[in-house]
């Protein structure tokens, strides 16, 4: 019976080590040839870092330098404004009577269950018809963005305040605190947590956007990250230029994901 | 009492902002749409809109059923690969978080960055794009959005169930399949949500996968709103069709699914 136990145990592991090789294959590859210089997959003129040498020629990465401000811009304020409406808006959101609670929240779920290409649409005709108020842009983005990541911010805080004892809030406003200030020293540390991972989730919900972006960014010339690598990348075949760019950011985001999880897991097995 | 009264009536006012918002970028963008389907060229009334997309005339809704074919292979295939990775996960590595991010983590990469990068290595590999590839593109792309859900329904359940199945005498497999499989099916159907719903209305995928000979429903929705064909009523009339897909799709994950909600690994 062990035995059988322990071949079982060998067979799945097979399984997910072979599911996440084809999983990390094609980043491993991109990773691997771009060292090589080229795009051909294949080590013609030996091991070089020319592809990371074009990293600094101005011709190559202006576009991209462009992006990545953009995509910082948009990120980093859609992320906040959407968080600081979240946080409050879920406060009220819980005090509200059931039958508008029921239809805030239903609401509020349409942007995360809606395909994405229906809201990009929809907002873009919205803007499009009151033009003179939105003007083409970095509003319009940011605007768009905080739709979609607002929701998650919302869902994010609202299980912690439902767990919260409602007397915490009594007993500050009993103890001679205001309505607004037991909320900013009592309710607001309470709900932190919930706080900083809808901050976390906007951010990279705003930064990881296409869709959305591509349709609300109008003809300003305004590009993020994703959608320049779609202009420019599509088009042209992947040259050696983003083999670099790519394998900075795969190596980059990983190393960030896998600290941040570590980190969290050693949190949670000290409590 | 008056004080009470007040005091809700202070925190309420907190909701009010966004539900403002709520209804200026939600709902008043998607009444438009509504509106759209109904305008002709000259913004007059028409239900012609409604007449060429389901009389098939632009030849949107066979872009529909193929997308609806593709979105499903696209998921089946994600649920065969993602459910034993999942089950084994739960099983087996349960408490070794970092090894379950491992299957999660490339959903956080830009997946134009993942799309473009297999399409270099096809290219490469000298494989014709087509069918397969977009197929492959699909699956490489959803299925942590499949193991997800369902790695977060098997974990959470009660160990207790299969040590009561085992005592009462069911073997492995009947374990198995009459208690932790209907266990998941929340995990399977919003597993399926999560990918069935973006593959069909993705764009991008498709597209670069295929040198864009294959044509998928995000696409067309796509090409009707680029400034080029302009014929905004037949794309609104599609933005509906995928609206009613994804509320139907919803309304079954919320019968199969009681109150639990996917949370995310992160």
């Amino acid at each position: 019976m062990k035995k059988r136990n322990l071949i079982g145990r060998i067979c799945a592991d097979g399984y997910l080590g072979l599911v996440l090789a084809i999983m990390y294959l094609p980043i491993f590859l991109i990773i691997v040839f771009s060292f090589s210089g080229s795009s051909r997959f294949s080590f013609d003129s030996g091991f070089t870092l020319e592809s990371y040498k074009q990293l600094f020629d101005p011709d190559l990465n202006a576009g991209l330098i462009s992006a990545l401000k953009n995509t910082a811009i948009l990120a980093l304020s859609a992320s906040v404004i959407s968080t600081i409406l979240g946080a409050f808006s879920t406060i009220g959101i819980f005090a509200l009577g059931r039958k508008l609670k029921k239809i805030t929240l239903t609401v509020n779920q349409l942007p995360m269950i809606n395909s994405e290409v229906v809201m990009a649409v929809s907002l873009m005709v919205f803007f499009a018809a009151f033009s003179f108020i939105f003007p083409q842009g970095m509003t319009r983005l940011i605007i768009s963005h905080v739709a979609f990541c607002t929701p998650y911010v919302v869902l994010s805080i609202l299980p912690r305040l439902q767990r919260m004892d409602p007397n915490m809030y009594e007993a500050a406003l009993d103890l001679g605190a205001n309505p607004f200030s037991a909320m900013i020293k009592v309710v607001f540390p309470y709900i932190m947590p919930g706080i900083v991972s809808g901050f976390a989730m906007a951010f990279t919900l705003s930064l990881d956007d296409f869709i959305i972006t591509q349709f609300n960014k109008g003809d300003t010339g305004i590009e993020t990250l994703s959608t320049y690598i779609y202009e420019d990348a599509r088009v042209k075949s992947l040259e050696p230029f983003w083999f670099a760019v790519f394998s900075i950011f795969f190596v980059v985001m990983f190393t960030f994901l896998l600290v941040m999880n570590i980190k969290k897991t050693q949190k949670e097995a000290k409590k | 009492m008056n004080k009470k009264f007040k005091f809700r009536l202070t925190r309420r006012a907190f909701a009010y902002p966004y539900m403002i918002f709520l209804l200026l970028f939600v709902v008043v963008p998607l009444v438009i749409i509504l509106i759209n389907a109904f305008l002709d060229d000259n913004s007059k009334f028409t239900f012609a809109n409604f007449a060429e997309f389901f009389t098939d005339a632009g030849g949107g809704l066979t872009v529909l059923g193929n997308s609806l074919i593709i979105g499903l292979v696209t998921t089946v295939i994600c649920l065969a690969i993602g459910y034993p990775c999942a089950y084994f996960l739960a099983k087996y590595h349960a408490s070794n978080r970092v090894f379950v991010l491992m299957f999660i983590l490339p959903m956080w990469v830009n997946f134009l960055i993942r799309t473009l990068s297999t399409k270099a290595i096809f290219m490469a590999m000298d494989v014709d794009l087509g069918m397969g590839t977009v197929l492959f593109g699909m699956v490489y792309n959803y299925l942590p959005y499949m193991i997800l859900p369902l790695h977060t329904t098997l974990v959470s359940i009660d160990h207790s169930y299969i040590e009561a199945a085992e005592d009462l005498g069911a073997d492995k497999l009947n374990v198995f399949l009459k208690t932790v499989l209907p266990l998941s099916v929340p995990g399977i159907v919003s597993g399926i949500t999560m990918t069935f719903i973006p593959a069909i209305s993705t764009f991008a995928i498709s597209e670069i996968l295929s040198s864009s000979k294959i044509f998928l429903f995000g696409d067309a929705i796509n090409m009707h709103f680029s400034k080029t064909t302009n014929s905004f009523g037949v794309g609104s009339v599609m933005s509906l069709v995928m609206l009613v897909l994804v509320i139907v799709a919803n309304v079954i994950v919320n019968l199969t699914s009681k109150d639990e909600e996917v949370s995310s690994v992160l």
